[in-house]
């Protein structure tokens, strides 16, 4: 069966290089810089990008940091907080914008 | 509870197809000499010993629970365990040498008959010889004639080092068997309270954490943070260190592997996570390990799948330091397992 993603891809990221090096020996440089240990913990870093990755639901991403926050130590329950925490704010700034709503109703009405 | 792979007739209890699996090609195309081809580029080839200062002694097979990962295959169904006359062997064998420690594995090592009498009988031959029992917990509330055995430890100055492969009940049953987690968590409140864990009282209480499944243990470090934190809050409990210990493609984790669509994936990964300098650090170096009939092989591992040492002597009664120590140290594709990421001993990673 023909799809646009397969899970084979993922080992092969690195390969972008083969068209670009230049800007992707940057990316993956800044890529493993960010992740590092720093003010935040390399665990919580991964249980951001979890719930980021949940946000933009790139297959690859959640299959990538389900594995790295598996691996930091992180349990169902607080993994599936974390995709809370993406589903929150994506459901947040649909609910947020019904203040626009309500002021043009409110504009609109006698 | 689970049965064993061998009271279950599985064909993995057999170690000449345990060894086929790990030799053939996988689709992902990893060669049945990968390791031995890793550690000719790491110009470790053939893997020799540095200095042997650890015996590590397999008391035998029987244990209290069945955990799903055991590379023993051990379980309250096997009945292997070492003899007092082969107790005697090995005591021969450190009164005449100078270990600096002897690490007590099984199986339950606390369920072998003479295991008291064994740990008094080195603690005699030497006061200041580290002597470690790897102690699954559960033992010490499994029936009141094991209730005093943090005496007993404590009595004997022995470190203590227990597996709990998480902080919660969930995943800690799921490895270990249902009710683990609570038993393990009261045994540990029971070894808090004669010192072990604390601060000050030179007791020392490591665990050991090692994947509830087909992913890679992660930083050490950070790993032994959140355990600190988590164990303490709830539960109160305090520890010293934590081992993180990656689990080998062998026995019921390597059955667990195949059933689960998992063994691929997961000697791909340890193969792509291959780190020559954690491949320099091996335990096997450093080591021999003791099987509960007497035989002697490069390390717990090794024995499981029945790769004896590969000197004229193979047993304890013929033990002989210069062949030992110019021996060529077995390897087979499951050894990825302790050459993987941050490596991995019974003493947790091998770099910082």
């Amino acid at each position: 069966m023909k799809t646009y993603y397969n899970p084979e891809d993922l080992k092969k990221f690195g390969n972008i290089g083969e068209f670009q090096k230049k800007l992707a020996d940057k990316f993956f440089d800044y890529y493993g810089e960010t992740f590092k240990e720093g003010a935040l913990t390399a665990r919580e870093k991964s249980l951001i990008a979890l719930a980021v990755a949940h946000t933009i639901q790139c297959p690859y991403c959640i299959d990538a940091y389900t594995v790295d926050t598996m691996e930091k130590g992180c349990d169902e329950q607080q993994m599936m907080e974390a995709v809370h925490v993406a589903a929150a704010i994506r459901s947040g700034a649909s609910l947020v914008h019904g203040v626009q709503m309500m002021n043009k109703y409110k504009e609109l009405s006698m | 509870m689970i049965k064993s792979l061998k009271a279950r007739h599985s064909q993995l209890a057999d170690v000449g197809y345990e060894l086929k699996i790990l030799s053939q090609k996988t689709p992902t195309g990893f060669e049945p000499d990968a390791f031995s081809s890793k550690l000719r580029e790491s110009n470790l080839f053939p893997l020799q010993p540095t200095k042997i200062d650890t015996l590590q002694i397999n008391v035998g097979k029987m244990c209290n629970q069945t955990c799903k990962h055991c590379h023993v295959d051990a379980g309250p169904d096997r009945k292997e365990i070492m003899t007092r006359e082969t107790m005697q062997q090995c005591l021969d064998v450190i009164q005449n040498n100078s270990f600096t420690t002897v690490d007590m594995t099984g199986g339950a090592p606390e369920m072998n008959p003479n295991f008291r009498w064994f740990v008094e009988e080195i603690r005699a031959i030497s006061k200041e010889i580290k002597i470690i029992v790897r102690c699954n917990l559960t033992i010490i509330v499994a029936n009141p004639s094991y209730h005093d055995l943090p005496d007993f430890f404590k009595k004997h100055n022995v470190e203590v080092v227990s597996s709990l492969p998480y902080f919660s009940a969930m995943r800690t049953d799921a490895q270990r068997g249902e009710g683990v987690f609570e038993k393990s968590i009261r045994a540990l409140k029971m070894l808090n309270d004669v010192g072990y864990g604390k601060e000050g009282t030179g007791l020392i209480l490591d665990l050991v954490y090692n994947p509830s499944g087909a992913f890679l243990p992660g930083n050490q470090e950070s790993l032994e943070f959140e355990f600190k934190k988590k164990l303490k809050e709830p539960f109160g409990i305090s520890f010293n260190k934590l081992f993180a210990i990656t689990n080998l493609p062998i026995s019921r984790f390597l059955d667990y592997l195949i059933s689960s669509g998992n063994y691929d994936g997961y000697m791909e990964k340890l193969i792509a996570s291959y780190n020559p300098v954690a491949a320099e650090g091996v335990m096997c170096r450093n080591m021999i390990s003791v099987g509960w009939d007497g035989h002697l092989y490069d390390c717990d591992f090794n024995q499981m799948l029945e790769m004896k040492v590969e000197t004229p002597g193979q047993h304890i009664a013929q033990w002989n330091n210069n062949d030992l120590h110019r021996r060529e140290i077995q390897v087979n594709q499951h050894c990825f397992g302790c050459t993987a990421g941050a490596g991995s001993s019974c003493g947790g990673a091998t770099t910082s």
